[in-house]
């Protein structure tokens, strides 16, 4: 329990998707400017973090992994290569199903996240995190965390980055680094305030 | 007055159409320092108040006084006790020769050792505030604004955070670093998110770690070294510390230039607080953030990290803590605007100080780092603030 703990907690703070591997760059620069929609599409990563990531573990634990597919009768096989291929459809297809049954049962967070949802199938973080649960080889709990701190992280950046570039509006930035020029100052130095963490040994 | 008539004469040249159009900002730069400006707001209602927000600077750099001559003073102690200590009776750089000139070594004699001090810490403020107010006039005659006072209270805190061995050349590269992109590209004061100092502190912390951390840089002799008492408490806890409480109070240890004495940061910072120009929702919520992470530590208790006993008190004294929380967390700009946001903003920062001191053995000392986090969200507790207050009046008048 107290390693799943310290991994959680690494996860938000120690290895932050967005400012520690400056993952999901795209949605993270782009939909920064007003903390409430930071804040929905924040909780949007979460959960699709959370969903994806145990399945992707699921799927490279089973089928993909060399040798994964003993119990079909073919210890030789060696699956990993799909890996790329096969978690992006895994995303994409978890992203579309929660969509429908967020639009079934839930219409009003639907509403909310609006554009967002479809979105985040391409987002590098979502990837991200899949990627690093094959490549340093959590177990099905570990990486029901893993995502789920992931999530958190990223979340916690892009709210701050909201609030930030909320009260940068009252800035007065050179003309040829207004917008995302700006942006990209600003979470550099954002990256710098959370190093805190960085050697933290958990 | 004779400056004043030298700069009336002037007046009409730096106005735009003159001959020295492009030097107006620094000509109204010097004006204002010594004048009281005569442009008013003229539109609207306004607050009238003879503290305007170049006062508030300068008022703020006085209140540093404190801290920088106990600096001086204590640089030079430590640097002659270890001195005698090592037998070493005479430096060789350019410093030694002017400090043999003037004086002597005499770790006993007040005199030498401010001397010693002071040929560490002036050379330092001296390319601080050349390099850094280059920068400044640079950014106010091209974007064609007016060079803030605000610069005063960046350059001397900045100087006042950094160790007394710090190259020069470093000095520039932080203070250039703190004061462009930290501050400039933003629009200059009061448009920045982050303390600009602290940035260029950080940027200078994780670019040379080696002239900014460790054993051997806090102390002004070459060769010396000796833990500070943060890596002491690392080590061994309390029973392991070679000092005693009122000494780290007093500020008889090593360390950056100004932040070892806890009692001249406290007169510098009362007075502030008094002068109602730091905010004292902050540095209560520093405080009360400190004290309450750190008893929650002691309570826990570690029996591999001795940091976890470590009690609230030697926290305060110790590494840049008052020094971070009286001058660096009520910087008006990078903090939280809003009054309840304030104490949220110095409660994060308590927290997180005692955190990295406490759990993250890369860095003994953690305010820097503290406060920059803070920085980061305080805009986003901010916003939370205004929300709830919206919410809370939207309920009571329907």
């Amino acid at each position: 329990m107290e390693q799943l703990i310290s991994l959680f907690i690494k996860a938000v703070f120690v290895e932050n998707m967005a400012l520690a591997f400056f993952l999901g760059m795209c949605t993270f620069l782009a939909l920064s400017k007003k903390v409430e929609t930071a804040i929905g599409l924040g909780i949007a990563v979460v959960v699709v973090l959370t969903i994806t990531v145990p399945l992707n573990n699921l799927l490279y634990k089973n089928l993909l992994a060399d040798g994964a597919l003993e119990w079909a009768g073919l210890p030789g096989v060696d699956l990993s290569f799909l890996g790329l291929l096969s978690y992006i459809g895994v995303i994409a297809a978890a992203v579309q199903i929660l969509e429908m049954l967020l639009d079934k049962y839930m219409p009003s967070l639907y509403n909310a996240l609006g554009v967002f949802l479809p979105l985040i199938t391409v987002n590098c973080a979502i990837l991200g995190a899949s990627l690093f649960m094959v490549e340093r080889d959590y177990n099905f709990s570990e990486s029901v965390v893993y995502g789920a701190g992931a999530g958190v992280g990223w979340a916690l950046a892009i709210a701050a980055l909201a609030g930030i570039r909320e009260k940068l509006k009252y800035s007065d930035v050179p003309a040829g680094l207004r917008g995302l020029g700006i942006t990209f100052i600003t979470v550099g130095l954002m990256s710098l305030g959370f190093m805190s963490f960085s050697g933290v040994q958990l | 007055m004779g400056l004043r008539k030298v700069l009336d004469k002037i007046e009409p040249e730096v106005h735009s159409g003159g001959k020295y159009e492009k030097w107006y900002a620094l000509y109204e730069a010097v004006d204002t320092i010594f004048y009281r400006p005569s442009s008013v707001t003229r539109n609207g209602s306004h607050v009238r108040d003879a503290v305007d927000m170049k006062r508030i600077m300068i008022l703020v750099w006085m209140c540093t006084f404190p801290a920088v001559f106990f600096g001086m003073y204590n640089i030079g102690l430590q640097a002659n006790t270890a001195m005698d200590a090592m037998g070493i009776t005479a430096g060789e750089s350019w410093r030694h020769a002017v400090i043999g000139g003037l004086t002597s070594y005499n770790a006993d004699s007040v005199w030498d050792n401010m001397i010693y001090g002071a040929m560490h810490f002036l050379p330092v403020y001296l390319v601080t505030f050349i390099v850094g107010g280059f920068w400044e006039v640079l950014f106010a005659s091209v974007r064609k604004h007016e060079v803030n006072e605000g610069f005063f209270v960046t350059s001397i805190l900045f100087s006042l955070s950094l160790p007394a061995t710090i190259p020069l050349w470093q000095v520039a590269l932080g203070i250039t670093f703190g004061v462009v992109l930290a501050k400039e590209v933003f629009g200059g004061t009061g448009k920045n998110f982050l303390n600009p100092a602290l940035a260029g502190r950080a940027f200078l912390f994780f670019a040379y770690p080696a002239s900014m951390s460790g054993d051997a840089v806090w102390t002004a002799v070459d060769g010396y070294s000796g833990a500070t008492a943060l890596s002491q408490l690392a080590v061994d806890g309390v029973p392991g510390l070679t000092i005693a409480w009122s000494q780290a109070f007093f500020g008889f240890i090593q360390g950056s230039m100004g932040e070892t004495s806890t009692l001249a940061i406290l007169i510098g910072g009362g007075a502030l607080l008094i002068m109602r120009i730091a905010a004292w929702r902050i540095v209560a919520g520093v405080m009360l953030g400190m004290i309450l992470t750190s008893g929650l530590f002691n309570l826990i208790g570690s029996d591999t990290n001795p940091m976890f006993a470590t009690p609230w008190y030697w926290h305060l004294v110790l590494g840049g803590f008052a020094f971070g929380m009286m001058y660096m967390a009520t910087d008006p700009v990078s903090a939280s605007m809003t009054n309840n946001g304030k104490w949220f903003y110095g409660i994060l920062i308590g927290l997180m100080v005692v955190l990295i001191r406490v759990v993250n053995p890369a860095y003994p000392e953690g305010m820097m780092l503290a406060i920059l986090f803070a920085n980061l969200f305080s805009p986003f507790i901010d916003h939370f603030v205004v929300q709830a207050n919206i919410k809370r009046r939207m309920a009571r008048n329907g």
